[in-house]
Formats: C-alpha cells, structure tokens, sequence
C-alpha cells in the first residue's frame, strides 16, 4: 500500500484486533485443537451420495473400486439417502428436468455438507450447451470442488476427493454457541 | 422449494383404498441414473407401474443438426457410453452410406474386433450392475477390475478410457499402436478366467435363481409387439440377430453362435449375455487372427484430411484440411436408415441430408428407449423386489434412452 | 428391387402415392388416410411384426410442413420399409398406432413432444423427453436451441 520509499514514521499501523470477542489465547488453543480433531474425523469419513445421471457413473464406478479405490480414503460408502450423506456427487449431465431432484436431494441433506461436481457436464455443462441441460449445476446449488473431464480419470477424482479433504481439516468446525458459525449457503 | 413431479402420472391417486404410490425416483442406485417407476402396489404385489424416462434428454438430435458430421462423433459416443465404439461406427456407417464409400479391408476387420471387444465390457458392466443390486458385490468388482482393464487398454488405442471418439468418415482415428495385440490376447485370457468364476457363483445359485427364475418372462410375440431386440429378444428364443440376419463389417467371415433362451426370464437375459460374452471373445481371436494389413482409411478426398507435412506445405492440401474442417463433409442430399447390432439391440441412424456439410436431420433409433416403452408390461404382476434385478436385466442405458 | 419388395408394391397398388428403393430399403409415400390400412396390410399379410421407429422431419418453407416416417422391420424376411407422410403444420395429427404396436406409445409420444404432432387414438400423450411447462417444440427448426427453459431459479 505505501511506497518503499516512504518514512517509516509516515506509515499508518493497523493495530490487530483479538478475535473471538477477546477470548483467552487458552481458549483459541482448544478451540482449534478441536476443529482439528473434527476436522481430521470428517475428512475421512466421507459419506458420498453419488447423484448418477450419465457416462460420468462409468467412471465413479470404477473409482470406487480395483485399482482406484475410494475406500482408502475413507469415502467408499455410499449412502443413497440424503439425510445420512455428507458429500454430493453430482455425477453426470444435469438436465432441466432433473434440476428440481438434484435441488431437492440437496436441501434433504443436512449440514455439514460438500457437493463435488463431476464432470465437465456437472461443470460447466460440456458441449450441451442447448435447451435441455443445465450448463453447470452451480446454477443451482453451491459447489465446493470441480472436477472437469468427459469423463475426468479416476486419479483425478481422487485427487478431487483429497483437496476436499484438505479443506475439510483446515474448515472451522463450531459445536459451541459461542463460536462462528460458518457462512451460509443459499 | 417445493417439489413438484416434472411430468405427472396417472397413478398419482389410486382408485383402490389398499394401494400405495410408491415413486421409485429418478435419483435411485438402482435406475441407472435416470428413470423414474412410478409404481401402484398392493402389498408386494406391483398392480400398475409408469415407467418415466427423459430424465437426461441432452438434445442430441438438436445438437447433431448444428454440427459437422464429425463434430458429431463424440455425441454419439456419449449414448450407448458402456460401448461407446458400437455408436461410432453405426453413425460412421449411416454417413459412409450416404457418400458411397467402401472402406479398406483392415478398417473393416478392426471395427469387427473393437466392436466385439466393447461388446464385452458393455455386457460386463451390465451383468456386473444388475448383480450388484441384487446384493452381489463379488460379482461387481470382478467385472469391474476386467472393464477397466479394458479401458487403459483402449486408453491406449484411443486417448480415453470410456468415451474414444476413434472413428472418422471412411476410416479410423489412427492405426494399432505396437504391442496392442499382444495384450489384447492377456486380457482375453484373464477375462475368460474371471467368467469362469462369475460362472461358477452365479449360475447354479439358489439364491440367484430364486430371484431371476421365471420372473419377468416374456413370449417372443410379446416381444416384437413391445419392440425389443437384441439380447432381451434373443432371450425369448427367437434367434434374430443382425449380426447374422442382415451382416455388415466383416461378420459374414467370422463363425459365431447366437445364443438363444428359453423362457425370456431374467436367468435367460442373464445366461444369453454371459454366452455372447464367450462368443464375442471368440470373435475377437478370429480378428486378430485375420487382421489383414494395409491403409485404415479410404482413398477418398472427400472425407480423409490430407497428410500433415502436405498440409504444412502445400497451398492445396491446406485449403482442403480448412474445408473438410470447417464446412464438413460433403454429403449428397438423401436420406439412409443403417442399423447395428449394438449390445442393447438395433442400434438405428436415419439420416437425412441436405448436401451440406450438416445434417439436416440425425435421428438414433434407440433400443433402450423402446424398451422402456414396455417394461411396464414385465412389472406389472410381480413383486415390488423384482423391479430392481428386471431393470437391470434390460440394461438401459440412460444417454442412449434419452438421447 | 427384391421379390418381397414387389410383392408388397403390387399388393398395396392404390394405397400408396409412391414407391421406390433407398439404400437397399422400400420406401412407401401414402396419404395419412391411408395409414392405418397400410401398416394393417403390412403386418397381417407381409408378416412386419417389428415396429422399429418413427420420427419426423420439418421442412419449414415446404407444405406440407412435417414428414413424418415410419420404419419397419419384417423379422421372416430381415427386410426393412420406411414409410412417410406429409403432414400439415395447421392439422398436425395423425392416427395412431397403439392399436397395432405396443411399440409405439413411447416413439408417438416423443415425436408429440418433441414437432407437436398429435396422434388421436394415443391416449397418453404426455410429455416424455421434456417436461410440464416446457413451451414449444424444440426440434422444430424455428426453436433455437440454446433457448433454455429452467425449472429451478437459478441462484445469484
């Protein structure tokens, strides 16, 4: 913001304000100790619900199992109902026929919650860029993590599914009233 | 936001006080992605069913209007996608058709065995789902780990794993990398090894019989009334297979069987794929055996982009890659109906030309859609357990059903 | 022409408008009164028990409008026959043929859904490919097709 060569007396400090309404540093040491500690059990054990439309399903099927395996990661099982699952696959083409499932299914599930958009038709949509499909299903819900590709490799879904757990540990995970919530999502 | 049904069914009230809806929904591990049954039950027993289909209907019709004949090659990869190779060369045949082309006698013989070998994995992946969401998870990952050892093997033909886009007008993409051959023959091998277990675990299984035996049967009559072909019809009894009945590419020169069924049940549908399976790798040996040499693409300027270096140096050969590129092929102005023996069944191209480098119409006779269009048929009867292995045996593939 | 084709030709002499041969295939040119007593004949008589497809074709400067074709297959003698019609943009119907084929409620319904012509006789015409609400007939060519209809608002 300053210039180099302006006097160090002339330049404005932005004096640091403690967070957490000036709680103690005790307390800010357990607070991430905790969110750590969350952190590391929800990234591996991710629920996926793999919402499958098209060719992309070829591809999730064989990551989740020989040679690519999912279940290293801990993010084999599938739950196929909304209210037990954690991360949203949306795995395929989204048309605008489908468009009120996949809204619905994602606000049955409950928080915390990811959507990974597989695909580049989930992305973007593709090279349906016409009447019929959703060019992209950020349009319609939230999407933490984008994995393009027609359809992506299966290295790449996994290197998708290890970003994600990345956030997963570095995100705040509050359980006390006290604490920020996180930002909502519409 | 509240949820209303995209299309309605009739079943939506029911006249009978005892009978339950029940909407076995459009995102479902079961449907294959993107099918909808609505179905009226009386305890177990489903009375009606309304099969809703469209659920991914990505406008292929409409985009193969606005695009060159081969821009259009990865569309048609993208209907049948568990054989994506079996459309390719449909649709390269429907063009090629339309232009009086013959292809070179090895483009010939290699579209045979890549066509019999992504029958392999089509019908892998079938029996590997339907089994699977019987509760079979054996079943699902032995055929899985022999699928994508096909895939990296077409990875290494084409580029891609699932969705090759390897065909061109008047030919293929490029010719057989060194070695493709040799590990071609390992994973027949290894695949009749992994059958033989399949083999063993399902087909005398109580429990597998018990749950496909004498469920959704069907007369050969019924089945041509309700459009089936291929695998479904053959399961019937009725031997009609194109391959033999109406050949093309090299199957009148390979010897094969058409296996057949006896009652039409799902056991059948199940048993006539395994056998096809054994058939097709069979006819993969005898391509492979019979693959002559020479040139994988026509002589045709029509529709063959010239050689690179000409291109690079040539006035000539450049504006005619920059015609072939951005107007698209010339076709004559007509129209042609071409069917395939796909894995599902008649696979049908009707193309109808301007003599532009467009179509002006591309229609896909999809076998998956007509069978949709009487599964209510084979429900309605049975128990509410036996939607789930009957869908499967149909094995419908969602991008080829919609379009 | 093959000898089934010929039989077919001269057995249906009157009901048709035209006959002549496409790539190895009979095509027949009738009048939509027609229909119904064609694809009868067909299939008792010449044994055409499988009803591959129908679809249309929109031809936006011609009348009549729509051509609608039919193929069939006859198993007996693997042979395949297409028939088309014409059909006027203003009076977009035609018999159906649910009667005949069950095979035909699904493709009647697409071709409904996706050119607006109606068959009467086909109860369920409700749309297949598309959904309630969705105005208009998007493989007409006056649809442009990045003309998107969503159900769900999209978000920001």
């Amino acid at each position: 913001m300053g210039n180099a060569t302006t006097p160090a007396a002339s330049r404005t400090t932005i004096p640091i304000q403690p967070v957490g309404g000036g709680k103690s540093s005790a307390f800010e040491y357990l607070t991430t100790k905790k969110d750590e500690l969350i952190g590391w059990a929800r990234k591996f054990s991710i629920f996926p619900y793999p919402f499958v439309t098209a060719c992309c399903a070829m591809e999730f099927m064989a990551v989740s199992s020989t040679p690519y395996d999912t279940d290293r990661f801990g993010a084999a099982l599938p739950r196929f109902s909304p209210r037990q699952a954690d991360l949203l696959m949306v795995v395929g083409t989204v048309t605008h026929k489908q468009a009120p499932i996949l809204k619905t299914v994602y606000d049955q599930m409950c928080e915390p919650k990811w959507v990974m958009a597989f695909g580049v038709c989930a992305t973007s949509g593709g090279f349906y860029q016409n009447y019929a499909a959703v060019a992209g299903i950020d349009r319609i819900i939230p999407v933490d993590i984008y994995v393009p590709g027609c359809p992506p490799r299966p290295e790449m879904v996994i290197d998708a599914i290890m970003m994600l757990q990345d956030r997963i540990a570095n995100d705040k995970h509050p359980i006390l009233p006290s604490e920020q919530p996180p930002p909502v999502r519409s | 936001m509240q949820y209303r049904p995209p299309v309605s069914s009739p079943l939506q009230h029911t006249a009978h006080p005892d009978h339950v809806v029940v909407n076995i929904g459009p995102s479902h591990p079961a449907t294959h992605g993107t099918i909808q049954i609505v179905a009226e039950i009386d305890g177990e027993t489903v009375v009606h069913a309304d099969v809703h289909c469209g659920y991914l209907h990505r406008g292929f019709e409409k985009e193969a209007e606005h695009h060159t004949y081969h821009n259009i090659i990865p569309y048609t990869d993208r209907l049948n996608y568990c054989s994506a190779m079996n459309n390719n060369f449909a649709y390269a045949e429907a063009v090629e058709k339309a232009l009086g082309i013959e292809l070179t006698p090895r483009c010939i013989w290699l579209r045979t065995l890549l066509a019999e070998y992504n029958r392999i994995a089509d019908h892998c992946t079938c029996i590997a789902a339907s089994v699977m969401e019987m509760g079979g998870m054996t079943a699902f990952l032995y055929l899985m780990t022999v699928r994508d050892y096909i895939f990296e093997h077409m990875n290494h033909l084409s580029g891609a794993r699932l969705t090759y886009s390897y065909v061109r007008i008047g030919g293929l993409a490029r010719d057989l990398p060194d070695g493709w051959l040799v590990r071609l023959e390992e994973i027949l091998t290894f695949t009749e090894g992994y059958l033989e277990r399949i083999h063993g675990m399902l087909d005398r299984n109580r429990i597998f019989i018990g749950r496909t035996r004498d469920v959704a049967a069907m007369t050969p009559e019924h089945a041509l009334n309700w459009g089936y072909t291929g695998p479904i019809l053959r399961s019937t009894g009725l031997a009609m297979d194109l391959r033999k009945d109406n050949p093309y590419l090299a199957y009148p020169e390979l010897d094969f069987e058409v296996p057949v069924g006896i009652k039409g049940d799902n056991y059948d549908r199940y048993y006539v794929r395994m056998r096809e399976i054994d058939e097709s790798i069979a006819m993969v040996r005898q391509c492979i055996e019979r693959l002559p040499g020479g040139p994988i693409n026509v002589d045709d300027p029509r529709v063959v982009l010239p050689e690179k270096e000409l291109v690079y140096n040539q006035i000539e050969s450049l504006i005619h890659h920059f015609k072939l590129v951005m107007d698209g092929v010339q076709v004559p102005a007509g129209e042609v109906y071409t069917a395939h023996e796909a894995p599902n069944g008649e696979l049908g191209f009707y193309l109808v030309s301007d003599g532009s480098g467009r179509p002006y119409k591309l229609h896909v006779r999809a076998p998956s859609f007509v069978h949709m269009g009487g599964m209510h048929t084979l429900l309605e009867g049975h128990q509410v357990s036996d939607i789930v292995p009957t869908f499967g045996s149909m094995n419908m593939v969602g991008g080829e059903c919609d379009r | 022409m093959s000898t089934f084709y010929e039989s077919i030709t001269g057995g249906l002499q009157g009901l048709y408008e035209r006959a002549w041969e496409s790539h190895g295939m009979l095509v027949l040119d009738l009048l939509p009164a027609n229909l119904t007593t064609v694809v009868a004949r067909l299939k008792d008589d010449y044994g055409c028990a499988l009803f591959l497809d129908v679809t249309a074709i929109d031809y936006p400067e011609r009348k009549p409008r729509f051509e609608v074709v039919y193929h069939f297959l006859c198993p007996a003698q693997m042979q395949r026959i297409r028939l088309k019609l014409g059909v006027e943009e203003h009076a977009a119907e035609l018999p159906t043929l649910t009667g005949s084929y069950g095979a035909a409620r699904y493709m009647e319904r697409e071709v409904h859904d996706m050119y607006g012509i109606r068959f009467t006789g086909n109860a369920d015409l409700r749309p297949i490919l598309l959904y309630e609400g969705f105005e208009g007939h998007p493989l007409r060519k006056d649809y442009a097709m990045e003309h998107e209809q969503p159900i769900v608002p999209y978000r920001k």
